[in-house]
């Protein structure tokens, strides 16, 4: 019983000084965004690698999952003579929600865990450690562009996301099951709002975006420099941000839209 | 240390130690003052001790480096050499006394002054720690772009200068993926004198290297040091090479420095150790054999 305390103890304390490495680690990446700024082709190259390499995995995602919101709610709308909505449900679900989720939880399997990796190993073949020796900063030449080419690609990525899968939902509602052309688009417009809809989307994905990134640089960073170290950080960061992503998101929407 | 014939045996936590304990807990050159015969030292470590979770990987050492000469610190793996050559650098703190490099002490300088300390430093690590999504060129270029401020067309040539101080100018728009050890360590040899550093830290250079390269680390290591009045530390186990380059070396193990002197004096030394250790022999106070239980006990216990 006491070594299952002793155990728990330890994990616990384990857990908390990991978390304040995240945060330490968090604000001297911060620390270096004056350096960034005066080096913007860092950023530049970053959000190539964490955005445009992962334009094709979100456009085609969102693609079907706009088409999938078009058909189960066509489903349930025509139940209640409602068809002509499903312009706004599926552009409500995607800005809204499905968007900055599944494009952050995407993100967070294609670009974080290619970021850990990378970071792991650059501290298993000590090229952390050479650039220490060169009197460079790795944190802020190697952390900081990556932290913000992630929270920049990541708004990009969502508006992508939702965009296409409006397209498909038009596809599907309109081309297949003949919902009314000018219904699907009007409705949207009338009812999807700028502030309620578009800027809590953005603020979302924004929110996603430094997670995200912050979580898989972390687990770069603090990876046990072997093999398995690293391959277990990668691992830990899908886990880890996905949980982020979807707890965020309750806090998030509950403060957006509670009463 | 038994092999043979006991029903309980008492296994000493490191072989180390029992040697130690054999010398009445002193190695009879272990407390010998360090050195620096030009009376000028660049690299002054005193009492240093540090330990590695619960591991003390050094116990009270004291060193010096000589400004100008090619000092060796060899043991044992896991003896704490390349640790030794963090906690020079600054890359690690100590649990206790002090390193200073030209007066200063490591450990107490800010970042910015012990960055500005670095930009005179340069290190070869063993695996080469060459960045892999840049060129050999951009390589060696790295540091004199981050920090000379020198316009692109004498980085240029400052780069091929170096590179063929190396031999390896022809291999410039190689990644380091399409080098062997033995280049990928040459291009960071490159690396390490581009910004023409007051001395350089050698980790295990001459590891895993064919005779070739090896015989070509050995002579560049010589010739750089005396060419452009470098001082250098090589960490290694390699006794032949470094010895053969060496002006002053350490022999460092369990914690402490075991013995210490030019090389000559290091392979005359008369304690069984260090000539064991400068000999290679396969036996002697480190035994070749982990301590184990006798052999018969561990057929006979399982099964039969």
């Amino acid at each position: 019983m006491l070594d299952f305390l002793a155990r728990l103890g330890r994990g616990g304390l384990g857990s908390l000084e990991r978390l304040g490495r995240g945060h330490l680690l968090l604000i001297s990446m911060l620390a270096g965004l004056p350096a960034l700024v005066a080096r913007p082709r860092l950023l530049v190259v970053q959000v190539f690698n964490v955005g445009v390499l992962s334009v094709l995995i979100v456009t085609v995602s969102g693609l079907f999952v706009g088409m999938v919101l078009a058909l189960q709610g066509f489903y349930i709308l025509s139940r209640f003579g409602a068809a002509e909505s499903l312009g706004v449900m599926v552009a409500a679900s995607l800005v809204r929600e499905l968007g900055p989720v599944v494009a952050a939880l995407l993100v967070a399997g294609r670009a974080g865990s290619a970021l850990t990796a990378e970071i792991g190993l650059m501290k298993a073949t000590e090229q952390l450690s050479g650039l220490e020796m060169m009197a460079v900063d790795p944190v802020k030449r190697i952390l900081t562009p990556r932290l913000f080419g992630g929270f920049v690609a990541m708004p990009v990525l969502v508006a992508l996301f939702s965009a296409v899968g409006v397209v498909g939902g038009y596809f599907v509602g309109v081309g297949l099951l003949g919902v009314d052309d000018g219904a699907f688009w009007s409705q949207m417009q009338a009812k999807i709002d700028l502030h309620e809809d578009l800027v809590n989307g953005v603020i979302k994905s924004l929110v996603f975006g430094f997670v995200v990134t912050w979580i898989a640089l972390f687990q770069g960073y603090d990876a046990t420099p072997t093999s398995a170290g690293v391959s277990r950080a990668t691992t830990r960061t899908v886990v880890h941000s996905s949980l982020a992503v979807l707890g965020l998101d309750f806090v998030l929407t509950a403060l957006m839209y509670g009463e | 240390m038994e092999r043979s014939g006991a029903s309980s045996v008492q296994l000493p936590s490191d072989p180390m130690s029992a040697v130690l304990d054999s010398y009445g807990g002193s190695h009879p050159r272990q407390g010998r003052r360090a050195y620096c015969p030009s009376g000028e030292c660049l690299v002054q470590v005193r009492n240093l001790r540090f330990s590695h979770g619960d591991r003390l990987i050094f116990d009270g050492v004291d060193m010096d480096i000589a400004r100008g000469q090619v000092t060796a610190v060899m043991g044992p793996s896991g003896t704490g050499k390349t640790t030794l050559l963090k906690l020079i650098s600054g890359q690690l703190r100590p649990a206790a006394g002090t390193v200073e490099v030209e007066g200063e002490d490591v450990h107490r300088l800010s970042r910015g002054d012990l960055y500005r300390l670095r930009t005179r430093m340069g290190m070869l690590f063993q695996s080469g720690a060459l960045l892999t999504d840049l060129n050999v060129f951009e390589n060696v270029a790295y540091p004199l772009r981050e920090h000379s401020g020198l316009p692109e067309s004498m980085i240029r040539k400052l780069v091929l200068m170096k590179l063929e101080a190396v031999g390896l100018r022809g291999a410039r728009e190689l990644l380091p993926g399409e080098l062997s050890g033995g280049m990928a360590r040459r291009v960071a040899l490159a690396r390490a004198v581009a910004l023409d550093p007051m001395m350089i830290m050698y980790d295990e250079p001459f590891t895993g290297q064919d005779p070739i390269s090896l015989g070509v680390l050995v002579t560049l290591i010589r010739q750089l040091n005396d060419a452009s009045r470098l001082s250098s530390i090589v960490v290694s186990h390699d006794v032949r090479e470094t010895l053969s380059i060496a002006d002053y070396v350490y022999i460092i193990a369990d914690g402490k420095v075991m013995t210490q002197g030019t090389p000559d004096e290091v392979m005359s030394d008369p304690s069984a150790w260090v000539s064991q250790f400068v000999r290679g022999l396969p036996d002697g106070p480190v035994h070749f054999h982990y301590p184990a239980p006798a052999l018969e006990r561990d057929f006979l216990e399982r099964g039969l």
